[in-house]
């Protein structure tokens, strides 16, 4: 939610460790989330940025590690580790999918509430006032009966966006939220999530549209092969880099022939 | 030709009548308890645990490795000599229940994998546990591939109950061998059972058809 004291750290994660397998995919993940940044996560395809979003949300669990919120217990995983334990991450954080995965027997009214309503236990009424404010919001307050199907890719993300925003997470997760999307649609799902991080929701953006990362993040973290190569400002990372991989890596995106 | 068509006539109720309050009710109760059976064996063969999972899989081979009439036989002149004796109505409504969970326990598997793994991981970022997640999202959109392979079983299962008939269940083919101890019209009689057993299925079908259709919303894309 919107941050009280800016400066103070919200997510802290350090030492994720994730193999598939014989494949190690994470080796060694360590960066911070203050309250109100907008971190984007970026790399080359394979460098392990989604399977690093998923433990944040326990999702995925890693062989080793810890992820503590503000506020909360330090979740710190080793082998052995209890799936169950890692629930207490997803009360902090929401994920939108790459793929939305709404749920498709659910009108997008019942997709945006059903969690707020069953797990939170909230009352019907705020969750009602809520989800409607923020369907309105983006731009969908006449597909609330509707069901997800009969939408729009760029609909759809929407409706996944509220449906994360709905449970009032600490810390909002995107994995390539525009990617799956025909170009056309793109637009209008970042223009949602340029709003929110302008209106101080914290957040990690996984993503490889770099203009846009350039635009709405405070901080870049570039990783490659498993590891952080390089971290800091936007600005600095973007325009630039230090690190010899995340020059190559960037000149490629901005300048592809 | 008169006196054969009053006896059809004739045999007509007391047929239907058998099949009302008894093939039906045998039936559905059997399927309904069967149903549970099979979930629980769906769920113990995805579970992940080794344990549960070969349990499940030893007893869906049973089942589907062994004639429903010999299970019958089992359970009704079998367990008397282990001294337990079980009344026909409950021996049928054991054994079709049992057959009915050895059998749909693989459908409703197939129907929970095939739901998108994604739907899983949505519903745990709502903060859904497992159990939630699978009665409220899951199962729902499994239900819809199920119907289809579910339905196909029910029907099986209400002309399996004509089986019944061998350990005295006065279902609708017991029913009619009664009436052809004293009338011997085997040809008359038989045929007029299973005419009602293929309207009954008919009607399965339709409702069947009708379910799909509401069911197709369901459907992911
Ligand atoms: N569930 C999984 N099982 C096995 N391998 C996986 C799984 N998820 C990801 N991987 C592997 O981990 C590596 C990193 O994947 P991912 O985190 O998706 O990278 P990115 O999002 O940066 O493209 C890839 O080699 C991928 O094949
Ligand atoms: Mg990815």
């Amino acid at each position: 939610m919107s941050p009280s004291n800016p400066a103070a750290s919200l997510l802290a994660v350090a030492g994720l460790h994730k193999s598939f397998g014989a494949n190690q995919v994470l080796k060694g993940i360590d960066f911070t989330v203050h309250a109100g940044e907008v971190v984007a996560l970026i790399g080359p395809s394979g460098s392990g940025k989604t399977t690093a979003l998923r433990c944040l949300n326990g999702l995925e669990i890693p062989d080793a590690g810890t992820v503590a919120f503000a506020g909360g217990p330090e979740v710190s995983f080793s082998a052995g580790f209890k799936p169950k334990k890692a629930q207490i991450l997803r009360q902090r954080s929401a994920m939108v999918f790459q793929g939305h995965h709404l749920f498709p027997h659910l009108s997008v009214l019942q997709n945006v509430t059903v969690g707020p309503l069953e797990v939170q236990k909230r009352p019907r009424a705020e969750v009602m006032e809520q989800a409607t404010a923020l369907l309105a919001r983006v731009g969908l307050a006449d597909k609330a009966q509707a069901y997800p199907n009969s939408l729009s890719g760029g609909q759809q993300q929407r409706v996944g966006i509220v449906r994360a925003l709905m449970l009032k997470p600490d810390l909002l997760l995107f994995d390539e939220p525009t990617s799956a999307l025909d170009p056309e649609l793109v637009g209008e799902v970042l223009v949602v999530i340029k709003e929110l991080a302008q209106e101080g929701w914290s957040m990690v953006l996984v993503t490889h549209e770099l203009a846009f990362a350039r635009d709405v993040a405070d901080t870049v973290v570039f990783m490659d092969g498993g590891v952080v190569v390089e971290t800091g400002p936007a600005s600095q990372v973007l325009a630039a880099p230090q690190n010899p991989r995340t020059q190559a890596f960037v000149q490629r995106l901005l300048h592809p022939f | 030709m008169d006196s054969n068509w009053q006896l059809f006539l004739d045999s007509l109720w007391p047929l239907a009548q058998a099949a009302i309050t008894a093939s039906i009710p045998l039936a559905v109760i059997s399927f309904a308890i069967g149903l549970a059976v099979a979930l629980l064996m769906a769920l113990m063969r995805i579970s992940g645990s080794r344990v549960l999972s070969s349990i499940a899989r030893v007893y869906i081979s049973i089942i589907r490795g062994t004639p429903l009439l010999v299970q019958l036989f089992v359970i009704f002149y079998g367990m008397p000599s282990l001294g337990l004796t079980i009344d026909p109505w409950p021996s049928a409504i054991i054994v079709f229940s049992l057959n009915t969970g050895g059998y749909c326990a693989e459908i409703l598997r197939a129907a929970i994998l095939s739901v998108p793994a994604g739907q899983w991981e949505a519903g745990y970022t709502v903060g859904m546990s497992r159990t939630r997640t699978l009665y409220r999202i899951i199962l729902p959109q499994a239900a819809r591939v199920a119907v289809p392979p579910l339905s196909n079983s029910f029907i099986s299962l209400v002309k399996d109950t004509s089986l019944a008939s061998i350990i005295l269940v006065g279902e609708m083919f017991r029913k009619a061998q009664e009436i052809t101890a004293v009338t011997f019209e085997f040809m008359l009689l038989y045929c007029t059972a299973a005419g009602i057993y293929w309207v009954i299925c008919l009607l399965l079908s339709a409702l069947q058809n009708s379910l799909e259709g509401r069911l197709e919303k369901y459907v992911a894309k």
